[in-house]
């Protein structure tokens, strides 16, 4: 049960979002430019993944989930490969680059000032641009904002996991302009 | 010096705003509906949530930026905001405030340090539900915010006589694109 009178039952942030649809819609914008507006160098599965991995470090059942079943739609894997990344991106079949961004985004997760030189520098020797390590820090903080909103609130979440991957191609097709603001 | 190539004119989450003018955007908007909006919560109430935040957070110049613009709000009472800053508890401010500065404190370590009485007790004081919503994502957002100022180790100006007359341009114009269009007539010391 969320802490406030939701005035809907949606899961996760579309609860506030609906309840507050002007700051939701705002939230939206924010969303849509970071994980899926197009003008990007990072591919949308990525960016899907650092949030993913922001949500998984901060214990955001719905957030972790919604994003990993995005990323996995986008990287066209399954749910271990996700989960894997989750536990110890470092030892996943994934590319040195994101590894070094995942460093990045998991300082900024226990907050800015943890984030140093040396892992800066790491992802620029490993061809990361300065847009993509500005992306990588304001997703990472953009979501320890959305994580602390969805639970702060104690919304509630959908506990079976299917119920995600099911709605992630339609969200990947739609985007997150629109998301949740229909009840 | 910032960890990216910024705008070496413009302090803090301005210069990363000038930088990527497309996420400036959205950033932008939220801090203006959180922080002037007047339904239930004060300006005043709001800027201190914040500062209150960004203090927590150790973000340097979030907490002065927002610290000045309270100020301002409060009639030049800074007092009052280092107060809050130092101990809300012991600050002269309603027991109200108390409680949602308490749940914002909360917010600030994670989402779920939030109890329910956290929220019991604010409403014991008189907050509403939109009040709580308002205070847990001013909260959140300066999560967001005082991350991305020091995740990206933007300049923040040590001279804190250059705060006040950023605050009284926020207190007249806003949150607008104001804030990372145009150059601040300050020396950064870098």
């Amino acid at each position: 049960m969320a802490y406030i009178n939701l005035e809907n039952d949606l899961p996760g942030i579309r609860g506030p979002m609906i309840y507050r649809p002007d700051t939701g819609a705002i939230l939206n914008q924010l969303a849509e430019i970071l994980l899926h507006d197009e003008d990007n160098t990072l591919s949308r599965g990525d960016r899907e993944m650092i949030g993913t991995y922001v949500s998984s470090q901060n214990d955001c059942f719905f957030c972790q989930h919604v994003h990993g079943a995005m990323a996995q739609h986008y990287f066209g894997c399954d749910t271990d490969f996700i989960d894997g990344i989750k536990k110890d991106f470092r030892s996943a079949d994934i590319s040195e680059k994101m590894k070094s961004l995942l460093a990045i985004a998991g300082s900024v997760q226990k907050g800015g000032k943890y984030v140093t030189q040396e892992q800066i520098s790491e992802a620029k020797k490993l061809g990361a641009t300065d847009r993509e390590i500005h992306d990588t820090v304001l997703i990472a903080a953009a979501f320890s904002m959305f994580n602390r909103y969805v639970d702060g609130l104690n919304t509630w979440a959908p506990q079976d996991r299917q119920v995600y991957i099911d709605r992630a191609p339609m969200r990947a097709r739609e985007g997150y302009s629109q998301a949740g603001l229909v009840k | 010096m910032p960890y990216i190539d910024v705008d070496k004119d413009l302090p803090g989450i301005r210069s990363l705003m000038a930088f990527r003018p497309e996420t400036a955007e959205p950033l932008s908007a939220l801090a203006e509906i959180l922080l002037r909006d007047e339904t239930g919560l004060s300006r005043a109430d709001r800027e201190l949530i914040a500062t209150y935040v960004s203090y927590q957070n150790d973000c340097f110049y979030c907490h002065n930026s927002h610290g000045e613009i309270a100020v301002c709000y409060l009639d030049g009472d800074r007092d009052l905001v280092n107060a809050v800053r130092r101990n809300y508890k012991e600050a002269p401010i309603s027991d109200k405030l108390k409680s949602l500065l308490q749940i914002a404190g909360k917010v600030q370590k994670s989402g779920k340090s939030v109890l329910p009485e956290d929220i019991d007790n604010a409403r014991e004081h008189g907050a509403t539900d939109r009040d709580i919503h308002d205070t847990v994502l001013i909260a959140a957002a300066f999560c967001l915010f005082n991350r991305y100022v020091d995740g990206l180790a933007s300049v923040a100006p040590q001279d804190l006589s250059t705060y006040p007359p950023r605050a009284m341009q926020i207190v007249e114009k806003g949150y607008g694109s104001h804030i990372f269009s145009k150059a601040q007539n300050v020396k950064l010391k870098v």
